[in-house]
């Protein structure tokens, strides 16, 4: 008898429902719990209120990304409140028993940067953290999503989750990208074409040979903005490119344990006939760099593309939208987007941080200068990001031109901590969201890949980063 | 948890859509590490002028609204980061229900947790709501959760949708954490069975 075709997450899904009472969500285990400094006080504090302990200490880890500094200054110069939260994490790491990469060691950075680099984000496994980006580590054919701090308390406590069980999404992405063409382009054009909302109560898969044919890196920046669509996770098929990442990684299995990790993983892809609730094709051949114009990642138009004008929308609440978009940004409808000046640049966060990334922007910015007037920064996704940068000499490269080159972190990509745009600056930002305020208060964002980032600084305004490749 | 059965308040209108987590409470409102205090920062952006003093013309600035218990927005309401902070923004400021065409699902879920009523209602109902509390602000609005019945002065009445389990959560004021913990067997039995 043959079983009936099942897709990737219908896979990981059913290796880790614990229990399905009738009329409840399904006790889903959770295999790796990463933890950091903003969302996690609130829930070790219900632990302690409970009398309850970390349930699983050798499943949790912690780091410190969201509210540090990135300039290297001494803790004593620290905001008191980011100096609380680190110190709060560490007092909890320590009394719960949970393996902490402080930002004193050598192992710190992004939480979806440094889960993976640690080789703890495995194909098939389930993973959760209180950040909404967790959606990132999908790429490597886990079931990941991001929690509120209640439920941080609950995978603390018991290691489980009560979930319920989301629909499937299919979005194949067919054919070759052109050059100067990136995965950041790639979610940005789906996500304009499907909304921020079209993904909601579903899990994507990201298929095709497109997807197939991109590193590590690139599935992460695809994965990691699934939520932007409205899905909490995005997922990839693990393939050779997956396990060669993976091996040797500190928390990969080795020896025997590996090849039969490998055995099973490989197992794990969308069986053929499998049914999605809903697809979605994409082709790869016909994307151009994207940037965003308005207040959400779904209000992107391709480069060489306008800004929408209000008679070509029918819906009254999306024209209202978009008219309070534009007076936010400050942006006429109908205009068009090459051309428009910036005076920040970011490169950086969980999307566009790793050494890929960094490689990506310092071949566009290799023997250029930083337009007068700009800042322009770099902000590496870890340290080990940052000391395999500075090992290719890319860090030279960006100060050479007048890029400031930070230490590992969130940034500005949240502007939790001093890492801010002012009110009506515009940035060129490699980050997720271009949210109202996002960047600092009243900050505008356009959202890009690092090769667009990396151009508009050199030029000061938004480029065709195709024109100077 | 405080328990939600019936409430009979006030609505305040949000017309946006796609009202996402950084407008609920910005980032740099996330640096406490208690849940208290956390209203504050709700809609800072907008709620305040960037001198600090309340922006009059925000709809919650206004007097006719300053006690609503019940907001009412677009679609897609709370979408963006996981952050919890936003419910805790919500609740502290003093509201225990949202209705809106659909919630983002983090959000979602999130409310539940903390006795904060997600109500869906199909968007020309949410929209006809709007314009009867911009009309008259005064409107008291009725939430039935065990009945799952939202119902307007003149009596007419909207269901709306919530799965049985979260619905006898939010009515006992119970959270996940106590079903979780019962089951324990079960979770040794799965790691023992799957070598976790």
């Amino acid at each position: 008898m043959t079983s009936t075709p099942k897709t990737l997450f219908e896979k990981v899904w059913e290796a880790h429902v614990v229990k399905q009472d009738e009329g409840a969500p399904a006790i889903l285990y959770i295999d790796a719990h990463l933890i950091h400094e903003v969302t996690s006080p609130q829930a070790f504090n219900m632990l302690r209120e409970r009398g309850l302990r970390v349930r699983r200490p050798d499943r949790t880890f912690a780091t410190m990304d969201h509210a540090i500094p990135t300039r290297p200054e001494p803790p004593e110069k620290w905001p008191k409140d980011a100096r609380l939260q680190v110190d709060t994490l560490r007092r909890n790491c320590e009394e719960f028993g949970v393996t902490l990469w402080d930002i004193e060691g050598p192992t710190q950075g992004i939480v979806h940067v440094v889960g993976p680099e640690m080789g703890i984000t495995h194909p098939g496994s389930t993973i959760v953290c209180g950040d909404s980006h967790t959606s990132t580590h999908g790429a490597f054919g886990a079931l990941a999503f991001g929690i509120g701090t209640s439920e941080v308390g609950h995978v603390l406590a018991t290691q489980t989750l009560l979930q319920h069980k989301p629909k499937t999404f299919a979005i194949n992405v067919e054919g070759e990208l052109g050059p100067g063409v990136t995965a950041k382009d790639i979610i940005l054009a789906i996500i304009a074409k499907n909304g921020v909302a079209g993904g909601r109560g579903y899990v994507f898969e990201y298929r095709g040979s497109a997807i197939q044919k991109l590193d590590m890196a690139g599935r992460m920046t695809i994965c990691n903005m699934s939520i932007e669509g409205g899905a909490r996770a995005g997922m990839i098929a693990p393939d050779e490119t997956t396990f060669a990442w993976l091996k040797g990684r500190p928390y990969a299995p080795s020896g025997d344990a590996w090849d039969k990790a490998v055995a099973y993983w490989r197992t794990l892809a969308t069986d053929e006939g499998a049914m999605f609730d809903k697809e979605l094709t994409i082709t790869a051949d016909e994307l151009v760099p994207m940037v965003t114009y308005g207040v959400n990642p779904g209000q992107g138009v391709p480069i060489t593309g306008r800004v929408p004008t209000l008679d070509a929308l029918e819906d009254p609440g999306q024209r209202r939208d978009l008219l309070a978009a534009l007076e936010y940004m400050g942006l006429k409808e109908g205009q068009p987007m090459e051309g428009q000046p910036i005076d920040i640049v970011f490169i950086g966060s969980c999307t566009n941080s790793r050494i890929e990334d960094l490689r990506m922007a310092a071949q566009v910015v290799k023997g250029r200068k930083v337009a007068d007037g700009v800042q322009a920064l770099v902000v590496p996704g870890s340290k080990n990001v940052k000391a395999q940068a500075e090992a290719e000499g890319l860090d030279r490269i960006f100060m050479e031109a007048g890029f400031e080159w930070r230490n590992a972190g969130c940034s500005m990509c949240l502007a939790m901590n001093d890492d801010k745009a002012g009110p009506g600056q515009y940035v060129a930002s490699t980050s997720n969201r271009n949210f109202r305020g996002r960047q600092g208060p009243g900050a505008r964002t356009f959202l890009m890949s690092p090769l667009m980032a990396a151009a508009a600084a050199i030029h000061g305004r938004i480029i065709d980063v195709r024109d100077i490749l | 948890m405080k328990p939600f059965t019936t409430i009979y308040a006030t609505a305040a209108p949000l017309r946006a859509e796609n009202v996402d987590t950084d407008q609920i409470i910005p980032a740099r409102y996330l640096t406490a590490v208690t849940r208290d205090g956390m209203g504050k920062g709700l809609f800072a952006a907008w709620r305040y002028l960037p001198d600090g003093r309340p922006n009059p013309e925000f709809v919650l600035n206004l007097p006719q609204y300053a006690h609503a218990e019940i907001l009412i927005s677009g679609k897609n309401f709370g979408s963006g980061s996981s952050r919890e902070h936003a419910v805790w923004a919500l609740t502290d400021y003093g509201f225990r229900a949202v209705i809106a065409p659909n919630f983002a699902d983090i959000f979602y879920n999130n409310a539940l947790k903390n006795g904060l009523l997600p109500i869906p209602l199909s968007e020309s109902t949410v929209n006809m709501l709007m314009d009867m509390v911009e009309e008259d602000p005064s409107v008291r609005i009725r939430i039935d959760l065990p009945g799952q019945t939202v119902t307007l002065p003149d009596g007419q009445q909207y269901a709306f949708q919530i799965d049985p389990y979260r619905k006898q959560c939010l009515i006992q004021g119970l959270d996940d954490l106590g079903y979780l913990l019962a089951n324990l067997d079960a979770i040794q039995a799965y790691e023992r069975a799957w070598g976790k």
